[in-house]
């Protein structure tokens, strides 16, 4: 208890004394850790694209050419529906089509009455019940007279998932390189305190106090400096997210049919991450900047 | 309560420390003489486990210091007082909070510090000056202070380095009265210094070193420097230690043992 409350009291006195270094470490640190969330954010949006996408991937879309005749629309859900794999075919027409889009822009829906002609197509709607199947179904219904374009969401979703598996990687080289900085960061602004108390050390170390004690004022020091940093940039992030997602949510949801992660999950996700961060940030810089000169 | 056996410390290419053996018991007053770059220092670090021996075995208090793991040193320093030739106190702490830091940080109850920093500081004779800071002090108080600060914990031995090297002689010589009074209260005394005249006059028993070898162990003076005034340079030798009675000899010459 005594020990805890004497380490809790030099490193609150230290963390004052070098106010300026740890103003100053601090914003680089939080800049940094800016940067990440940046990335942190743009990899759980196409995260959450791609799992939202996954869910229409059950089902091929065949838009099908303006002269194509429902009777010739008939036969083809006909024959897929004797296909292996499938569950369900209908006829989606231009009028449901258009209603569907306009359910989905929502409020800007009064857009698409300005329309003199509606521009969508007539389109045949096959639900898979085996996905192992999709892809020769895709092919398949490539095949039929009449199709214009095929939208088959698979391709989609393995782009959006490449996309998201670069950008955990690249996410985690930067990561990787923002925290070693953020530690030489630290462990500086660490190390300015230990040579103002060198002697301090010296001494204790020869009166025998344990290696722990002596560093347990430097190791708050430098999570301080860390948990500070991580908390304003979670609040910058958290802010600014908010802000982005009421100023162009809407406009996303309707461009890309889906929802921006919002701005509560983000935050207690990345708490987590980011208090672990700034700790582990801070203790690491401040054992770094130590380990030289506990060596008495 | 010290005892080196054949140790050997090198620093790189220079040897420091070559097959030293000694033993100082409970209870001695020695002083460590020699020139400087003799080995003296790498003497007292090898007893603080500051630095390794290459070979042999250090042994402080019947623990061996040479194989101790770095978990232990914080222990071994506990029984160790340490007193340097600058003082090393810390100048933003007044007197006794100097003094008492020594006991905080080892985690001792807050009532013993109360009890026992007022006390060696009145042994010291500097109980007066506890409110004061150390640059309000003269350097034979700032002095007693780092000696108080290194007994406080009552260590059973008390090393001083060069403890009267920035002190006039008298004050220096009332810090020798001190450590001598510290080493009739039974705690085992090693002191390294180049002052002559006070190893002569305490007639204790004088380790000297030189050249990492010791040349000379025995009671009395300090003969370095008679040594030198009679004109053989390498006094202490290159081949020192069966050299001894040669050196013994020529130093009763010189003055001898009193």
């Amino acid at each position: 208890m005594r020990v805890l409350f004497y380490t809790l009291k030099q490193s609150f006195i230290q963390f004052g004394r070098n106010l300026n270094m740890s103003i100053i470490s601090i914003f680089a640190i939080t800049c940094m850790m800016l940067i990440l969330s940046l990335f942190f954010i743009m990899a759980l949006n196409i995260n959450v694209a791609a799992e939202t996408v996954k869910g229409e991937y059950d089902s091929i879309e065949l838009f099908l050419l303006d002269d194509t005749t429902k009777k010739e629309a008939k036969a083809m859900i006909d024959d897929m529906k004797q296909q292996d794999g499938v569950s369900d075919a209908y006829y989606k027409s231009k009028k449901q089509a258009l209603a569907e889009f306009k359910e989905r822009w929502g409020d800007n829906g009064y857009l698409l009455d300005s329309l003199k002609d509606n521009p969508l197509p007539n389109s045949v709607v096959i639900m898979i019940g085996d996905l192992e199947k999709a892809d020769a179904l895709a092919k398949h219904a490539e095949s039929y007279e009449g199709v214009e374009d095929i939208k088959y969401y698979k391709s989609t979703v393995d782009k959006l998932l490449k996309a998201t598996h670069f950008m955990q990687i690249a996410a985690m080289i930067i990561m990787v390189f923002l925290i070693i900085v953020s530690i030489i960061v630290v462990s500086n602004t660490i190390k300015l305190t230990v040579f103002n108390r060198a002697d301090e050390i010296s001494i204790m170390k020869y009166v025998g106090a344990t290696n722990w004690f002596i560093r347990g004022p430097f190791l708050v020091e430098g999570i301080i400096i860390g948990v500070l940093s991580a908390a304003i940039a979670l609040l910058i992030t958290g802010v600014v997210y908010q802000k982005i997602v009421e100023l162009i949510g809407d406009q996303v949801y309707s461009m890309l049919s889906m929802p921006m992660v919002e701005t509560e999950y983000l935050l207690s996700t990345y708490g987590w991450i980011f208090g672990a961060l700034g700790v582990a940030i801070g203790c690491l810089g401040s054992l770094v900047s130590l380990r030289r000169f506990l060596d008495v | 309560m010290i005892v080196f056996d054949n140790v050997t410390k090198r620093y790189k290419s220079n040897v420091a420390l070559e097959n030293v053996s000694i033993k100082i018991n409970k209870g001695d007053f020695v002083f460590l003489v020699g020139p400087s770059g003799a080995g003296k220092s790498t003497f007292i670090k090898l007893i603080l486990k500051e630095i390794q021996a290459d070979k042999g075995t250090v042994t402080v208090r019947d623990i061996n210091v040479t194989k101790l793991r770095p978990r232990g040193v914080p222990k071994l320093r506990r029984n160790i007082g340490i007193v340097f030739q600058d003082f090393r106190l810390l100048p933003k702490k007044t007197v006794y909070e100097n003094v008492a830091f020594a006991m905080e940080i080892i985690h001792q109850p807050r009532k013993l510090i109360k009890k026992n920093v007022p006390q060696v500081l009145t042994m010291m004779g500097i109980a007066d000056k506890a409110d004061k800071y150390p640059d309000e002090l003269s350097a034979g108080e700032q002095q007693r202070v780092a000696i108080a600060r290194a007994i406080v914990n009552k260590p059973r031995i008390l090393i001083a380095d060069e403890p009267t090297g920035n002190l006039d002689p008298n004050t220096a010589w009332e810090i020798m009265q001190l450590l001598n009074e510290i080493n009739q209260r039974g705690t085992t005394i090693v002191m390294v210094t180049h002052a002559k005249d006070i190893v002569d006059k305490m007639g204790k028993r004088v380790i000297a070193i030189e050249n990492g070898h010791i040349v000379r162990d025995e009671f009395g003076m300090y003969g370095y420097q008679e040594a030198l005034a009679a004109g053989n340079e390498s006094m202490f030798g290159t081949r020192p230690v069966n050299k001894v009675h040669t050196v013994r000899r020529i130093f009763r010459r010189g003055g001898g043992r009193k």
